[in-house]
């Protein structure tokens, strides 16, 4: 796959890989889901995945922390292989945050336990020092007030921002945003958007699962289009929406973008 | 379309719907059918409560000897006051009787401490330990007290000894069963899945009975192993084969992006079930766990059939008496009100820990 080469691409591939994926397959019984994935993603690079449903893009980024298994290929995630090793694959995991559509807050512990659960236990961080960071975390998504209660109290948009903290509290060095803001209320995207945008502004490294193309094309360094498990275009997001090369994705972006 | 504003907040709801008429209205005459069934029962609640009443309290003796009983029509609760502390202790040496009673208020003492959550700390635990040593020594003897043999203990004790001991063991091993057959290890899920369905396949007065027959004949000769453990231990491997089904139901609520979440996080299996994903299956669970406790709690009863002279068979014992006998009804009716009040207890106890456990929505 040819990408243009520009001089910001440049600077950002002199960084190390942050996660490499070859010749990655995968099948649900018979069905192939991933199909012949090559990824590579340097350290501090944003990436959009879109693509239409069950074209696989979920799968994919779920394989990055073995929340799916892959039959066949390689994951590379900061220098660690994915293997069957337990030990190894909670190390990943450690290492990747996670970001649900349905968020997925743990509605038996407040905000903020939810937030120190991470570092406490896979952390070994002494509580103190766990609640001081998980409230400037929560200060970070414009939240703190909201520490004691607990996550079924709050709107989807609120959620999602603290389960955005959550993750950042175990000093990822990679995020994984599974169709973030899919299961919000139209008018709660934009807070949530708004502290993913923050997020970027910071050198995060991202990969985010999502439609939301206006994100895309502000945020991303790379757009990838995928279907029937394959990534069929990736490319910058100018290029990528005013001169799709493939004609599966003029048909998509020609109905996403009315 | 038009909308009409008005002040609506000073209106109040029809007098017909609030208050004891309203309520009335709404709940016993809504209807001729219920107008109907409301005056049967009136009828019934006459015809049956005010006899009751004479029978308990007015035509009955609660202090006599059993020839003064025969010729009265009323409850003879006598047979109550002239032999509790057989019924309560069996056959524990009757001078020595102040022991398991210290233990059984000891017991219940911090069972109902342990009710609140509050001191659900360490001292608490260290409470228990140090009870449960001073309940050993009271019951059994040493450290400068009377030895008693297991073999006279009975009644309330013994009751409660299956009882708590059952449950407080049953529970956990209940739980690790329901993970064993959710594993995603073969071997463990297969053993657990056997082990459940075995035991669930039988009656409860088989294991016993195998506990106190079969059992013994495995074990080399000269080795005995108290009867009143194994029964105990009968009563523990059936009750949590039963907690393992409840518990694998309040497991399968949770739903998976809980397991997800807590796995991306980097937390381990016993992590992720410990913190996670147990906290709120067994919350879920607590309605249907205390009903197995309680029919667990009276199954207690059923040692009676291995001759274990537990609160029931005191009160048989009793009856048999030439004395006493055909006061059956009396006897029967305290051995009930003992069992109610435990179980209706444990019945309250689940209700406000499900309200304090609930995380408000």
């Amino acid at each position: 796959m040819a990408f243009s080469a520009r001089s910001d691409d440049q600077i950002r591939e002199a960084q190390p890989v942050m996660i490499w994926i070859e010749d990655l397959h995968k099948w649900y019984g018979e069905f192939h889901v991933l199909k012949a994935i090559h990824l590579t993603i340097h350290k501090g690079e944003r990436v959009v995945i879109c693509g239409p449903s069950g074209s696989g893009k979920s799968t994919l980024i779920r394989c990055i922390n073995r929340l799916e298994r892959h039959q066949r290929g390689k994951i590379v995630v900061d220098g660690i292989e994915l293997t069957d090793d337990i030990k190894n694959i909670e190390k990943i995991r450690a290492e990747v945050g996670m970001v649900f559509q349905h968020f997925n807050l743990f509605p038996h512990l407040t905000i903020l336990e939810n937030l120190t659960l991470g570092p406490i236990w896979v952390r070994k961080m002494p509580r103190r020092e766990a609640e001081d960071m998980a409230m400037a975390f929560l200060e970070k998504v414009h939240i703190a007030d909201q520490a004691r209660k607990f996550p079924g109290q709050l709107s989807g948009g609120q959620q999602q921002r603290v389960a955005i903290a959550r993750s950042l509290c175990m000093k990822p060095s990679v995020m994984l945003f599974d169709e973030p803001t899919s299961a919000l209320d139209p008018e709660m995207v934009k807070e949530v958007l708004d502290v993913m945008i923050e997020l970027a502004e910071e050198g995060m490294t991202m990969i985010v699962v999502s439609h939301e193309m206006g994100f895309a094309r502000s945020v991303a360094h790379r757009v990838l289009f995928m279907d029937a498990g394959q990534i069929l275009e990736a490319n910058t997001p100018d290029d990528f929406f005013t001169n799709p090369q493939h004609e599966r994705t003029k048909l998509f972006l020609s109905q996403i973008l009315h | 379309m038009t909308v009409y504003y008005e002040n609506v907040s000073d209106i109040r709801p029809p007098v017909t719907s609030t208050g004891v008429i309203g309520w009335m209205r709404e709940n016993l005459f809504n209807g001729v059918f219920n107008t109907i069934l409301t005056f049967l029962c009136l009828a019934l609640f006459v015809k049956i409560v005010p006899p009751l009443f004479r029978w308990v309290f007015i035509d009955s003796l609660w202090v006599s000897t059993s020839a003064e009983c025969r010729n009265i029509q009323g409850a003879c609760w006598s047979i109550i006051t002239a032999n509790y502390r057989f019924i309560l202790f069996g056959f524990y040496p009757y001078e020595l009787q102040w022991r398991p009673t210290i233990a059984v208020v000891l017991l219940v003492g911090l069972l109902l401490i342990s009710r609140n959550r509050r001191f659900w700390k360490k001292p608490l635990l260290y409470a228990w330990i140090v009870g449960l040593f001073t309940m050993e020594i009271l019951m059994q003897g040493g450290w400068g007290l009377r030895r008693v043999e297991s073999d006279q203990w009975g009644g309330l004790p013994l009751t409660f000894l299956l009882a708590v001991f059952g449950l407080a063991a049953a529970y956990p091993l209940g739980v690790v069963l329901a993970l064993g057959r959710r594993s995603k290890l073969a071997v463990i899920r297969v053993l657990s899945i056997v082990y459940i369905e075995t035991v669930r396949g039988v009656p409860l007065v088989s294991l016993l009975f195998m506990s106190a027959v079969v059992f013994p004949l495995f074990l080399p000769e000269g080795v005995t192993i108290n009867k009143i453990l194994r029964a105990q231990a009968a009563i523990i491997l059936f009750t949590a084969a039963y907690i393992a089904e409840v518990v694998r139901g309040g497991l399968q609520g949770i739903p998976k992006g809980q397991y997800e979440a807590a796995e991306s996080l980097g937390l381990n299996y016993v992590q992720t079930m410990r913190l996670v994903v147990l906290p709120q299956a067994l919350k879920i669970v607590i309605p249907p766990s205390v009903s197995v406790l309680i029919s667990a709690f009276k199954d207690t009863s059923l040692v009676v059939i291995i001759a274990l002279y537990d609160l029931l068979k005191t009160t048989q014992a009793t009856l048999s008496n030439p004395n006493w006998m055909g006061f059956s009804s009396e006897a029967y009716f305290f051995l009930a009100c003992i069992y109610f009040i435990c179980c209706y207890t444990m019945a309250r106890y689940s209700r406000r820990l499900e309200k304090e456990l609930g995380a408000p929505q």
